[in-house]
């Protein structure tokens, strides 16, 4: 679990959720209380040894952290410029960070004494990651998933349901990830009493926010106290994919106060920012209120939530985490897009360079890498978080490539 | 406000009834749903039936707290293109016929954050409260003000799993009345409990004058009549948003909605202390 950084310039968040002017809480007046009772609970286990060790455990047995801090030779070689590291987070149990965040909320389930935990997702990493640490702690597991996502990843779908994981498909709205996570809301206020909702990215009401970031960012610790001991200093550039923004917000929190370090997320461009469909808000959205927090969306004038766009499941969300909006606001971090030909093409080269299939998600943290590292100098070193590994857009990729498996 | 007295529509409303002994029929639909050509004639029917207050429902996108049939309602009127200025659009036109019905508008906060100076042109076509689902009381600070300013009463949710202590910091800061979420669910729900919702109900009463109307998971006469009598108002929604689904011109929906108020207003009544 993520120590807490305590310095005169970056506590965030405030008692009430508050980064900045983002987050808060702002959610049905019935979930107040299981609100309460999470931050209490987390405050608590926060300062329990044992809860850490438990933690610490199942990160190193279970997940097989940590995962390996990489230099890519070959891919920086092909670029010509900074020198690129990777932190290979495609290496965890399931394939993805985002275990490192269900293994932490599941165990607060448990301390909690709720025999069931529910998920939202959206290509169904988290919903895998949920599935496997519910079977492992032996919690019963909702997951609820948009009905278009449900059938464009029915192989997630089905190792959930090995794992003894429920997939309730979500028919209303866009069909997509946030009607899965409304969904998911009203699974919570109804059962609230026996029920702990893992919600998967750095986003929703405090405190998920914090939760889930401190959780992750066992990446970001893991990777400075590495390139430390690999050269001997910490990276010019951290660069990671933003959608919720949980992999970003990850391997960005332990740097936060290293103001020598570049903070660099990528959100997804779609078909490009100019054409509207697209997934970053951060980059073309405005600040409204939607599943519980305050910050950045992809809305109407109306205050309607957009449809979004991307290759990239993982990415298509039309909301971001609020510690993002407050890193973008206060110019801590930078927020840059790439679009789904971008992705794709760094996903190739990441392939037959490193023989690394990134997800595509992924790919767009490392489309910015390909665009950028010519530029600066060998001596200069950019940190990327490989989120995911991409055995689960292979269809996807061979869609693309007219070709069916 | 068209008003001759400053007294708020809402308080008007509850202390007449009070007088008469009777209790609120609150009534909620969604503008717009199935098009803005129904809505007008549907308030009128609602409140020809025996509506007293009106909830009227500002279309959205993502409307966490609904079960299945608001959450339908709130696709069809967007699907008929209702934006949050046609809300306000047909309560003017309905404010044109009727300045005595009370109208609380409920949705979720990214509506009114997306227009601008909402307070003012919301008071100015008539609207008496505001109902945000997703707006506890410690957020609604910034708004409380600026609709106060306007006499829009900012009206909170209590829950089941809200605690006394919060309860008794709730009430401190609510106007109009306080809606009582009967049940730990979505509206629409059917596990209605009212011997748990008479008892928490009753422990409200003792913390407030302000009146109290109970909602979500009250769907006809016979559970009406069960809460009525211990609180001051029924709100009824997903019932007769169910009405509006079957479809039909205006005037066909009005008078269903009509017969339905009317059924609820007589089972109220008739628990009507002597």
């Amino acid at each position: 679990m993520a120590e807490k950084i305590e310095t005169e310039f970056y506590d965030a968040p405030s008692k009430g959720g508050y980064f900045g002017e983002y987050g808060g809480r702002f959610v049905a007046e019935t979930l107040t209380h299981a609100l309460n009772e999470l931050s209490d609970l987390y405050d608590k286990a926060q300062r329990d040894p044992q809860f850490k060790r438990e933690f610490h455990h199942d990160l190193n047995h279970f997940v097989g952290r940590p995962t390996s801090l990489y230099f890519a030779k070959r891919f920086t070689g092909l670029l010509g410029g900074a020198k690129v590291y990777l932190k290979r987070e495609d290496l965890n149990h399931t394939g993805a960070h985002k275990i490192c965040n269900t293994v932490g909320q599941a165990l607060l389930a448990k301390r909690m004494g709720k025999p069931r935990v529910i998920a939202e997702t959206g290509a169904g990493q988290h919903g895998v990651a949920t599935a496997t640490i519910a079977a492992r702690l032996g919690l019963e597991c909702d997951v609820y998933m948009g009905a278009e996502d449900v059938k464009r990843q029915s192989l997630n779908v089905y190792r959930m349901k090995l794992m003894g994981a429920n997939v309730i498909p979500v028919s209303s709205g866009s069909r997509t990830l946030k009607d899965a996570l409304n969904e998911a809301m009203r699974d919570w206020v109804t059962n609230v009493d026996n029920t702990h909702y893992i919600i998967g990215t750095v986003a929703g009401p405090h405190p998920y926010p914090m939760i889930v970031r401190d959780f992750a960012s066992v990446i970001g610790q893991e990777a400075r106290a590495q390139m430390l001991e690999r050269e001997g200093r910490l990276p010019d550039t951290v660069v990671a994919c933003v959608g919720g923004g949980s992999n970003a917000m990850g391997i960005f929190y332990p740097f936060v106060n290293d103001s020598s370090v570049s903070l660099v997320g990528v959100e997804a461009g779609g078909n490009g920012l100019q054409t509207g469909e697209h997934a970053a808000p951060l980059n073309e959205g405005k600040v409204g209120v939607l599943h519980g927090n305050r910050t950045y969306l992809m809305c109407d004038d109306d205050g309607q939530i957009n449809e979004t766009h991307s290759i990239s499941a993982g990415l298509d969300y039309p909301g971001v985490g609020p510690e993002h909006a407050h890193l973008k606001d206060i110019g801590r971090a930078t927020y840059s897009s790439a679009t789904d030909v971008e992705a794709m093409e760094a996903f190739r080269m990441m392939n037959k360079s490193e023989g690394i299939l990134a997800a595509l998600e992924t790919s767009h943290a490392l489309a910015w890498v390909v665009k950028n590292a010519p530029a600066m100098k060998e001596s200069e070193i950019i940190l990327v978080n490989l989120s995911g590994r991409g055995d689960k857009d292979i269809l996807t990729v061979a869609e693309i490539d007219g070709i069916t498996l | 406000m068209s008003s001759a007295s400053d007294q708020s529509r809402l308080t008007k409303t509850f202390t007449e009834l009070r007088r008469n002994k009777s209790k609120a029929l609150v009534s909620f639909i969604t503008v717009g749903d199935p098009s803005l050509d129904h809505t007008l004639e549907c308030l009128q029917g609602l409140v020809e039936g025996g509506v007293d207050i009106l909830e009227l429902g500002i279309p959205f996108s993502d409307p966490e707290a609904e079960g299945p049939s608001i959450q339908a309602a709130n696709e069809r009127a967007l699907k008929g293109g209702a934006t949050l200025k046609d809300v306000l659009d047909q309560v003017k036109l309905f404010r044109k016929k009727n300045t005595d019905t009370p109208i609380v508008l409920m949705g979720y906060l990214n509506s009114i954050i997306a227009m601008s100076d909402f307070e003012k042109r919301a008071s100015e076509a008539g609207v008496d409260g505001l109902i945000m689902v997703n707006l506890p009381p410690e957020e609604g600070e910034k708004i409380a003000q600026p609709l106060a300013a306007q006499s829009i009463d900012l009206i909170y949710l209590l829950a089941p799993t809200t605690t006394k202590e919060r309860s008794k910091e709730i009430v401190e800061v609510a106007s109009g009345f306080l809606y009582y979420v009967s049940l730990k669910g979505i509206t629409g729900a059917d596990h209605f409990d009212s011997v748990e919702v008479t008892r928490k109900v009753k422990e409200l009463k003792e913390l407030t004058d302000l009146p109290i109307c109970v909602g979500f998971g009250i769907k006809d006469g016979e559970t009406a009549k069960k809460i009525a009598p211990h609180a001051d108002g029924i709100v009824v929604g997903s019932a007769f948003v169910d009405l509006v689904a079957k479809g039909g011109s205006p005037t066909e929906i009005s008078a269903r909605l009509k017969e339905k108020a009317s059924e609820l207003r007589v089972s109220i009544d008739s628990t009507k202390a002597p």
